[in-house]
């Protein structure tokens, strides 16, 4: 199987998730969105390290997944922190910097 | 020639010459800071002390130009120094510079002693003992000043002198300033004096600004080595300019209408200042300025026409006046004019010796006639003391000769050397004027005969008046009460007045005929002069008709006018020639109206155009039209239109402007923040396609 598959496979899931991001109102599902985007990039760094036969690539995915448990730790707090205070996690509720 | 090379032969002093100036100066100064706790006698003597001692330093300078008779130059200190123009405060010791030394503190002395006594009476007499101190320091600094005149090396130092006599001249003319006529005569007479002096100054001022311009220096040598390549209108213009200066100071025609009216000073102010010194500074400076004269033959003939109109003129006044003052005062005008008109014509010798011995009678005079009217005081003060006012407490005028008469017998000392002075003045043998005019007449018959001319009139005319004025001061019988009461001063008066009759007695052997010893002596100094030869015809003729002058003065005044004093007093005239003479007298006694002529054509106009430029131009014009409105509508309209349309609208335009356009910018610019986290994310997602597209495609 070519390489080029898998990298096809990441632009289509990069792709699924920034529109997610873009489309989507419910903060659960953009953050599941932006996994997906890491993901994608996450797909990408292997493919290249396959294709290079180095490891480098696969070293850089470890650190990709490390900081996504990080994020996802805050970005879960966040959204706990927003439904407490807005009773919803709809993200145009919070449209307070036009004001 | 400097101090080191002057050590000829014979002890010499020319080192001292500065002590002239300054011990006057410490004189003075010691009036004033310590004469308030002196009595009067104690501020009298020092400055009388001073003068004397001032007089002593000329005798030593004088004998030690016998020995070295070359001028010599005593520089004191660097005065002003700019670019080309050096100036020094320097003493020029010559025979002419230390003449006039001699005479300044000789007679100053003199009539500093005399002044002790009359002003104690004076002051006194006009009501403030507190001004005696005044006067003494008033006359220290004339002395300072008239030294610094004369012992100046420059034109410019000379003019200091020049500008302090005539400050001191003001001040002593106004000495008892808030007296005389309307309570302002005295403080108008000072006025006068100076204002007019200050038209002469200006001709003199102008004269060495031109000086300068033309030969870069105001230094008497300097200047005299170059004036003889100097263009001949540049000589022209000075002397003509510096006789203006001269007319001013020496009273001469047309400025000579100060000095009469100067005689509201103090008696000895007018014997020292307005008859025996300053008013000759103005032929001390034509002599002094022989060599630009000589270069200028027409303007010496003005000079002598001037002299001698001068001369003519104001001996015609002085048989018209009735004030003892006011007659030595035309007279002394009349021997200036005399003096003019001899250096005017080159006779430097002749007017300067007659400057001398004028100096001696008419100081004799002036001081005679001061003794006069203190006697005369006296018997006034005395009839008031016994309550027998006369004229029913009317003003007695102490000056009239009209009140006098008689005197010969009351004041013996007083009326013998006030003789030897009209002798002398009048010209008689063996008199001191006998030898001086007549050696300006020898000089004038044979140098400018119109002159002479008029000359031989005035000197009968001076006969005439002179033996007019004794004859109704001395002789007859007294006319009022306060004559026949008067009484002779103290020798304090007297002694000082014998000394002087002394000298106006002898002082003709100073340049007696054959010896010509002040000829010689001037001739140091001044290249251009010769002695002249005694004529004896000359003499002859001068003197026969001084006597007739003295004769018909006898005619009218003792034999005419006793036969007059019989009448009743309603048809008796107050001078025999006005019976005679009419209208004549009449101008005569009204100085042929000058005053009212220079009043008419000089004056009112002046004052008139003065009053228009006041009121008219400066006020009217400048002020009300210009000022208030050409400039301060102009300045309020241009304050207007910068606060207006050009702050509010141009100016604050321009900020409110961008202001607005900002604004409306911003409003466009936040319509791209909605808040919604999409649109940033997309915006996010743009920014880093358009950042990878530019990244891969270039």
């Amino acid at each position: 199987m070519p390489v080029s598959y898998y990298f096809a496979l990441s632009a289509i899931l990069f792709t699924i998730g920034a529109l997610g991001v873009l489309i989507r109102r419910n903060a659960i599902v953009i953050f599941m969105s932006i996994e997906l985007m890491l993901n994608a990039a996450n797909l990408s760094f292997v493919a290249f390290s396959q294709l290079h036969d180095t490891l480098r690539g696969q070293v850089l995915v470890f650190f990709v997944i490390t900081v996504a448990a990080a994020e996802v730790a805050v970005g879960l707090a966040l959204i706990v922190t927003i439904f407490k205070t807005k009773q919803s996690i709809n993200v145009d509720v919070l449209n307070e910097l036009k004001q | 020639m400097f101090l080191s090379e002057a050590a000829a032969s014979g002890p010499t002093f020319f080192y001292l010459v500065p002590l002239v100036v300054f011990i006057p100066l410490i004189g003075l100064l010691t009036n004033i800071i310590f004469g308030k706790w002196m009595g009067e006698k104690a501020i009298g003597w020092i400055a009388s002390l001073a003068t004397g001692l001032t007089f002593l330093v000329a005798v030593l300078l004088g004998v030690s130009l016998l020995n070295h008779p070359e001028q010599v130059i005593v520089p004191l200190v660097d005065w002003i120094s700019i670019g080309e123009l050096q100036v020094q405060w320097a003493f020029q010791v010559d025979t002419l510079s230390v003449t006039m030394m001699l005479v300044v503190a000789g007679v100053g002395t003199l009539i500093h002693i005399y002044s002790i006594r009359y002003m104690h009476e004076d002051v006194r007499f006009n009501g403030d003992p507190g001004r005696f101190k005044r006067f003494f320091v008033f006359m220290n600094l004339f002395i300072v000043t008239m030294m610094v005149l004369v012992s100046a090396n420059s034109y410019l130092m000379l003019f200091v002198g020049w500008e302090g006599v005539g400050l001191c001249s003001y001040l002593l003319i106004g000495f008892w300033f808030e007296k005389g006529k309307d309570g302002t005569g005295n403080a108008q007479a000072a006025k006068k004096a100076f204002v007019t002096n200050r038209i002469g100054d200006f001709g003199l001022m102008i004269a060495i600004f031109i000086m300068f311009w033309a030969f870069g220096s105001l230094n008497f040598d300097q200047v005299f080595a170059q004036s003889s390549q100097a263009a001949e209108t540049v000589i022209l213009a000075i002397t003509l300019l510096m006789l203006v200066g001269v007319a001013g100071k020496s009273a001469q025609i047309p400025l000579y209408v100060w000095l009469p009216d100067a005689m509201a000073g103090p008696t000895p102010v007018s014997a020292l200042i307005h008859a025996a010194t300053m008013v000759t500074a103005g032929v001390y400076l034509i002599t002094r300025s022989y060599p630009l004269y000589n270069s200028a033959q027409q303007v010496q003939y003005i000079v002598a026409m001037v002299g001698g109109i001068t001369a003519l003129l104001a001996a015609t006044i002085a048989v018209g006046q009735f004030d003892i003052k006011k007659i030595l005062a035309y007279s002394t005008i009349s021997q200036l004019g005399f003096m003019v008109a001899a250096v005017g014509i080159g006779a430097y010798a002749a007017g300067m010796f007659h400057l001398v011995t004028h100096a001696f009678f008419k100081a004799l005079l002036f001081l005679g006639a001061g003794s006069v009217i203190l006697g005369v005081e006296h018997g006034h003060h005395h009839l008031e003391h016994e309550g027998k006012g006369e004229n029913g407490g009317e003003h007695f005028d102490p000056q009239d000769i009209r009140n006098m008469g008689g005197l010969r017998t009351r004041m013996k000392t007083t009326f013998w050397v006030y003789l030897i002075g009209t002798l002398a003045l009048v010209g008689i043998f063996p008199f001191a004027g006998f030898w001086s005019k007549d050696e300006i007449l020898l000089e004038e018959q044979i140098l400018d005969p119109p002159v002479y001319w008029i000359l031989i009139i005035t000197v009968f005319l001076t006969a005439f008046y002179m033996g007019r004025q004794v004859l109704m001061v001395f002789f007859g019988k007294p006319r009022s009460e306060a004559t026949a009461h008067a009484k002779d001063n103290p020798p304090s008066i007297t002694v000082p007045l014998i000394v002087l009759a002394f000298f106006s007695a002898v002082a003709g052997i100073l340049n007696l005929p054959r010896l010509h010893s002040f000829t010689e002596w001037l001739e140091h100094t001044v290249k251009s002069i010769h002695p002249v030869e005694f004529n004896f015809l000359a003499a002859v003729v001068a003197s026969i008709i001084a006597i007739s002058g003295l004769f018909f003065a006898w005619l009218v005044y003792s034999w005419r006018y006793k036969k007059l004093q019989e009448l009743p007093p309603a048809q008796r005239p107050d001078d025999p020639l006005r019976q005679w003479l009419g209208p004549i007298f009449t101008g005569m006694e009204n100085k042929w109206w000058v005053d009212e002529l220079y009043w008419a054509v000089i004056l009112n106009p002046y004052i008139k155009l003065s009053r228009f430029l006041a009121e008219v131009i400066d006020w009217r014009f400048w002020h009300d039209w210009f000022h208030n409105s050409v400039i301060v509508r102009g300045y309020n309209s241009l304050a207007r239109f910068l606060s207006g349309p050009f702050d509010l609208g141009f100016i604050d335009g321009i900020a409110n402007g961008l202001a607005s356009v900002t604004v409306r910018f911003a409003g466009s610019l936040r319509k791209v923040q909605t808040g919604y986290v999409r649109n940033y994310a997309l915006m996010v997602l743009l920014g880093v396609v358009v950042i990878i597209g530019y990244l891969i495609l270039r």
